[in-house]
């Protein structure tokens, strides 16, 4: 700790800041452009000047940059200062001189940094009288639009695209006051975190495209708090409603697990919740094609009777739905009766990882915990593909070697390009097994391409290196058992060594091994952390359900030990063969489905009923941290749309539950809910503490979802009704759909729906929510843990696969996940659609050469459920025997799966 | 091919000069051709490297520099001595590289071309040493592109010079090893800048990089780095042959300045070209040796090293032109290149000439400097034209004021408002003749 005075008055702050962060902590307004909290310091904009006095005697004192001063005790600054307001005020406007003033047209307006800070310097005429210097924009993909002319010039896109997230197709061009952001050609922004430049962007150059092209002001926009439900991984974020339509995703702040930075499938994969082709009211499918729209009374009716009807009723529940959700499902059909409504083999290994956080002895690291590790064996992930926010923290993690070799010659953390400089390539140890090639394999130290039961030998070889008590690996070759050992000595010897496996390879075998390394480890001593992959938003949360696998329940069906089942927000054929899934449906007397989307199991259904999104509900999902987060409702969909019937899947399930027990519908309370799943769950005994209750109040007041300046309300519905009605009520969160209600930043509270403080208008205004700039929310950071390992260790595990042979005329299929089109829901968004790369099958070098195929001809797969065909694409990495297609393109082909290949002859049309 | 009229001339004839009063120009052959390996050789080139390798620690090296007082050469007058003393060296610190910093592009400088084209050795000379006394493993020679005779013959010495063993392993019999490449610039004036040079030479953009950290503490590629500029190395093997004494000596009463220093007259003179002399030889005398202003013009003002410094006038010419008098006197010795100019000459046009050179090679970087000097150049046109308006010239004061150290990124917004500052200061009514208007109202 050190004590600074500013303005004459005395503070006590951190030693290890510079004097920009010590002044943002303290909460006073000091302009800034170039430094982030996220990035450091680099000195480029001079936009922070304050004057510092060398001690009590000096009255001159001399300008100096807080951002890169480091908050020594006994510092003396000011920030008043006349000189240094006026060169605050001056770098302002040297900034504006080649901006075009187009606030009223630009995306950025009403959350601009540029904006606030303009305001804040007090710049508002302008002395520079010559031309403007203008710029060529760029088309950089789907997601960002391009608009140079506002640019200031402050380098931080290219620091975190390049410096943070390991991009390498964005770059500053030319020299004086001609600096050019883009892409040496136009073209698609390549790295999966393009969308954090709408939100580094200071102003208005990276804006996000999709809310560019149905647009809103931010104060215009009506927000709750949420998470990301595109993966497991629990980003925070603030979707951004009006008129009924969510138009943006911005970086909600968690301080453990996103913090200031989202993937591109979450920010912009959120357009299925738009769609005009979703559900609304509840649908009657009497006959296939035959659709008649129901009322609610009319479809509860017909349910209930149903139900009442049924000799069993089966429930399928989903791991994209809350746990509220899947718990009233189960209270509906008992828990005999429900399924998870996962498939067998991933929910085999969602068992395995839910033991293995348990009894392997390391606990899940938070994401800003993975940035601490200093070395990381990843088995069996592409991280960027199957938990991209991880994948980023792994990035950090493996880059933190930066800081330590910094701080041994005295360079501060925050002296970003000068740790850089420093440190050159000199990285953390992070090894990756995985069949192809990953994007973190550009910082690794070493990548091993394997087949997945290779994958998992090397990691019981690990562990074995680590630990002589775990089983040894019979018959591994020199190499491998070198490599083994190299591994087994980086973790040995780091201060916090990290293993990351998962169910994406849906191996159990890899994530049994991943266990005896974590076991190795904590043995030695309990230090180190073990991260394991889940696939989907809740697949943690609904495997602590204990419900039975997905083809259970078909089974059930098809051989008439049920004749009733209710889907949950689940499209059964992604998950397993369309056959099999049609088969079972039609078996059955009675089929409900509740979903927010048109899918093929709802098609299937009699009865649909209009499930609630992300967007419209509340619920509570579990992440692959074991951290249980709520999430809110961010508008009524019935405000805009009266005739719409959407409600949360619990509230359907509750409705048919009294139908089904001929009891009027009660009236409860959704934290009551909560509390019902967390009792008859013990395992999920935090939940309740995850979030605030319904009767949270801030100063007595309810919190608004709306900024104070949201206008329009008295006109928005005028095209419906011209006497504008109460705002809906929402009893079961602390919310108001109203600009009625606390939204202020300086009473501490956890589930913030957007960051604004007076004069931060930008994203930039969480820094007033943080107990320190980059810290936690003052409030404590969101969600209650529920995953933490038992005492003492468990026990080696001996489950090591023989090693991979390659077929003769046969290959084994490995599923590959992908980070666009290979997630249900987001592929189910425009922009995601448009940005995911047309599917290829991958096959080795030497495979495509006995087969006589080259790179672009059309094959034939077949297994013994599917038969497809995809262009072929020789993938130099990918061992020889095993054949890759990504995820999300034919449920019935799942990884392991033994598969024939042909060549189609000819222009490559598909044959029937 | 290199016209000779456009080489660097000296006036100094080889009679005139002495290794003990000329320590850089002496080995230099009359008829301006490169002093090859075997000159060099002949007249006890490279007898420092025998003289100090294995023979004299590098702590003591570093000692007798900054007892010598050898001040930067390039224009920024810090001793190399005591940046030398500053180097990161032990047995944990990685040994880094010694950068000789040939980026000459300073306006109306020549001096270290001279040395480049035709001495070549003795600035490998000096490295050897600088390399030994830094602990560094490998020497660069950052050159300014356009300078292809430089190139040519720093070719041709490295060669020579590793075929005949100082450079390469085991240096005379030393154990020191030590080896040196060319490296061509692209063309910036930035990277005159020694961390931009540094950002250059590892191929990234050419932007300064904050300090501290120092190169001395983390340079190229993160290791120890020092840059010195071609004359400073230059002066090296004498100072360490002759000692601290003799180097003091050599400026004598006329400087606390060590040594001698390469000056140099351009601009409307008899004769332009450059003289060793010794340090803190008034200007006066420097302009008497140029043969005064051409075709009876009348001195107007002059630069004393370079347009990033800034204007004096005749007045001025009495002062010893060495770091500390002309700084005190409110300009920079910078190269000790004299800029004369004409009273017949526009100060205004001057300075947005000059102000356009240094916003164009501004790395845009930092926002005073990309920004502010550019709007500087704005003004200037204006004012040139006869189109300012009134405040126009309070504007450029403002511009230059916020152009100071600590408020740019780097030393090259502070040198580019040099010129600026000081012209409107002395010549004030010539720039305010350029308000719309005050032409005719002035008659």
């Amino acid at each position: 700790m050190a004590t600074i005075q500013v303005d004459g008055r005395r503070y006590a702050v951190d030693d290890r800041d510079n004097l920009l962060q010590a002044c943002l902590t303290l909460g006073f307004d000091l302009p800034y452009f170039c430094w982030h909290p996220a990035m450091g310091s680099v000195g480029a904009c001079r936009q922070c000047a304050v004057k510092q006095y060398r001690d009590a005697d000096d009255t001159q004192g001399a300008l100096v940059m807080a951002c890169m001063t480091p908050a020594a005790d006994g510092t003396r600054i000011s920030i008043a200062d006349d000189q240094a307001r006026e060169f605050r005020a001056n770098v302002i406007e040297w900034l504006m001189v080649h901006h075009p003033h187009d606030c009223p047209v630009c995306e950025e307006g009403g959350h601009c940094h540029l904006q606030d800070m303009t305001v804040m310097t007090g710049h508002h005429r302008r002395r520079y009288r010559f031309r403007k210097r203008t710029h060529r924009n760029q088309y950089l993909g789907p997601f960002i639009a391009h608009e140079m002319n506002r640019c200031i010039t402050c380098y931080r896109c290219v620091r975190f695209y390049r410096d943070y997230a390991g991009g390498t197709d964005l770059g500053a061009f030319g020299a004086g006051d001609n600096i050019y952001f883009g892409r040496h050609r136009e073209g698609v922004l390549e790295n999966a975190f393009a969308g954090n430049l709408t939100e580094v962007c200071p102003t208005g150059v990276f804006t996000d495209r999709p809310h560019s092209e149905r647009y809103a002001r931010k104060w215009d926009l009506q927000f709750a708090p949420s998470v990301c439900h595109q993966c497991a991984v629990g980003c925070n974020t603030s979707p951004g409603e009006r008129y009924g339509e969510i138009r943006r995703i911005e970086n909600r702040y968690h301080g453990e697990v996103n913090r200031f930075f989202l993937c591109d499938r979450g920010r912009f994969g959120h357009g299925y919740v738009n769609r005009d082709d979703r559900p609304r009211r509840p649908e009657w499918h009497a006959a296939a094609g035959e659709t008649r729209v129901l009322d609610v009374d009319e479809a509860l009716e017909r349910g209930g009777e149903a139900l009442r009807r049924a000799r069993r009723v089966i429930g399928i529940g989903s791991p994209r739905a809350s746990l509220e959700s899947n718990h009233q499902l189960c209270e509906l059909v008992g828990q005999d009766n429900f399924s998870t409504g996962i498939a067998e083999r991933e929910q085999v290994c969602l068992a395995r990882m839910r033991r293995l956080n348990l009894d392997a002895g390391l606990p899940t690291p938070t994401l800003r915990e993975v940035e601490a590790h200093d070395a990381v064996l990843v088995l069996g992930e592409d991280l960027i593909a199957s938990a991209a926010r991880l994948g980023l923290a792994v990035r950090q993690a493996v880059l933190g070697r930066r800081e330590v070799l910094a701080e041994a010659r005295d360079i501060p953390a925050w002296n970003a390009e000068a740790v850089m400089t420093l440190a050159q390539d000199a990285r953390h140890p992070l090894f990756i097994a995985y069949p192809t090639t990953t994007e973190l394999d550009a910082i690794a130290e070493r990548c091993l391409h394997l087949a997945p039961d290779d994958i998992a030998r090397l990691g019981f070889a690990v562990a074995h290196a680590i630990d002589a008590t775990a089983p040894a690996v019979g018959g591994l070759d020199e190499r491998t058992r070198a490599t083994a050992e190299r591994i087994a000595e980086a973790l040995r010897s780091a201060r916090r060594p990290l293993v990351i496996a998962g169910g994406s390879l849906e191996s159990p075998a890899i994530l049994e091994a991943a266990g005896n390394v974590a076991r190795a480890l904590a043995t030695r001593e309990r230090r180190g952390g073990l991260t394991l992959v889940r696939r989907e938003a809740n697949s943690t949360g609904v495997e602590l359900l204990d419900g039975r696998p997905l083809e259970w329940a078909l089974d059930a069906l098809g051989q008439g030990d049920a004749d009733a089942v209710v889907v949950l927000e689940n499209d059964l054929h992604r998950r397993l063969p369309g056959e099999r899934v049609d088969r079972a449906l039609a078996a059955a007397e009675t089929v409900i489905a509740l979903d927010h989307q048109r899918t093929a199991t709802w098609e299937r259904a009699h009865l649909g009923l209009p499930a609630a999104s992300f967007a419209e509900a509340d619920g509570t999902l579990v992440s692959l941290e074991g951290r249980a987060q709520r999430f809110y409702p961010v508008y009524e969909p019935r405000y805009h749309r009266p005739e719409s019937r959407i409600h949360p899947g619990w509230r359907w399930l509750l409705a048919l539950h009294a139908g089904l027990q001929r009891r009027t519908l009660p009236d409860v309370a959704f934290d009551d809910l909560t509390r019902d799943c967390a009792r008859r769950h013990p395992v999920l005994a935090g939940i309740v503490a995850a979030a605030p209750g319904a009767d949270e109040r801030v100063c007595g007041l309810k919190l608004a979802r709306q900024p104070h300046r949201y206008s329009g309300r008295t006109a928005m519905r005028a095209d419906l009704d011209v006497s504008e009605p109460s705002p809906p009520r929402d009893p079961d969160t602390p919310f108001t759909f109203s600009m009625e209600g606390y939204a202020g930043f300086d009473r501490p509270r956890r589930e913030v729906p957007f960051a604004w403080a007076p004069g931060w208008n930008s994203p930039q205004a969480w820094n007033k929510f943080t107990d320190e700039v980059g810290g936690h929310l003052r409030g404590g950071d969101p969600g209650a843990r529920l995953l933490e390992p038992a005492a003492g260790v468990a026990g080696h595990v001996d489950a090591i696969p023989p090693p991979f042979e390659a077929g003769v005329g046969e290959w084994r299929v490995v599923v590959l996940p992908r980070l666009f089109g290979g997630e249900e829901t987001s592929s189910r968004a425009a922009p995601i659609m448009a940005r995911a790369p047309a599917p290829t099958l991958r096959l080795a070098p030497a495979d495509a050469r006995r087969l006589a195929a080259e790179a672009g001809d059309t094959l034939v797969i077949e297994t013994s459920l599917v038969h497809l065909t995809l262009p072929l694409l020789v993938d130099a990495a990918l061992p020889s025997g095993l054949v890759g297609i990504p995820a999300g393109l034919a449920a019935a082909l799942s990884s392991g799966a033994p598969a024939r290949l042909s060549v189609v002859p000819g222009d490559g049309e598909a044959q029937p | 091919m290199t016209a000779t009229r456009y080489r660097s001339r000296l006036h100094q004839a080889g009679g005139e000069r002495r290794l003990e009063t000329h320590p850089l120009t002496w080995w230099l052959r009359d008829d301006g051709e490169r002093v090859d390996l075997d000159d060099y050789v002949a007249k006890d080139g490279y007898g420092v490297v025998r003289q100090v390798l294995g023979h004299q620690t590098p702590d003591a090296v570093i000692e007798t520099l900054k007892a010598a007082n050898i001040r930067g050469r390039g224009g920024g007058g810090f001793s190399a001595g005591v940046k030398w003393s500053l180097t990161l060296k032990g047995e944990e610190v990685p040994r880094g590289y010694l950068v000789c910093n040939a980026d000459e592009m300073e306006p109306g400088t020549f001096k270290d071309r001279l040395l480049l084209e035709q001495l070549p050795h003795l600035l490998l000379e000096g490295m050897i040493l600088g390399g030994y006394a830094n602990a560094a493993y490998y020497g660069y020679i950052f050159l300014r592109g356009e300078y292809v005779a430089a190139a040519q013959a720093l070719e041709r010495a490295i060669e020579e010079a590793r075929a005949a063993g100082w450079l390469g392993r085991d240096i005379a019999g030393s154990g020191f090893d030590f080896d040196i490449a060319l490296h061509t610039g692209a063309g910036r004036y930035i990277c005159g800048e020694e961390t931009a040079l540094i950002n250059s030479l590892e191929g990234q953009r050419a932007n300064p990089r904050a300090k501290p950290p120092f190169p001395g503490q983390s340079g190229a590629w993160g290791k120890p780095t020092v840059v010195n500029n071609v004359e400073t190395l230059c002066n090296v093997p004498a100072a360490l042959r002759f000692g601290a004494d003799w180097y003091q000596g050599l400026s004598g009463e006329r400087s606390d300045d060590g040594g001698t220093k390469l000056y140099g007259v351009s601009g409307q003179v008899r004769r332009t070209g450059l003289w060793e002399l010794p340090m803190g030889t008034p200007a006066g005398e420097l302009l008497d040796r140029a043969g005064g202003l051409r075709d009876d013009r009348t001195l107007k003002a002059w630069l004393p090293g370079g347009g990033s410094t800034g204007f004096l006038l005749p007045e001025h010419l009495d002062l010893a032109l060495d770091f500390d008098t002309i700084g005190k006197a409110g300009s920079r010795l910078g190269t000790g290149l004299l800029t004369l100019v004409a009273d017949d000459q526009s100060l205004v046009a001057l300075v947005r000439n000059l102000e356009e050179f240094f916003a164009r090679e501004s790395c845009g970087w930092c926002t005073p400097c990309r920004d502010g000097l550019p709007w500087a150049v704005e003004l200037l046109r204006a004012l040139e034209r006869g189109e300012g308006q009134p405040g126009d010239i309070e504007r450029l004061e403002a511009l230059a004021a916020d152009q100071g150290p600590g408020k740019t990124f780097c030393a090259h917004a502070p040198g580019a408002a040099m010129p600026l500052a000081s012209a409107i200061h002395f010549f004030r009514d010539e720039f305010a003749r350029g308000i719309a208007g005050a032409r005719e109202e002035g008659g």
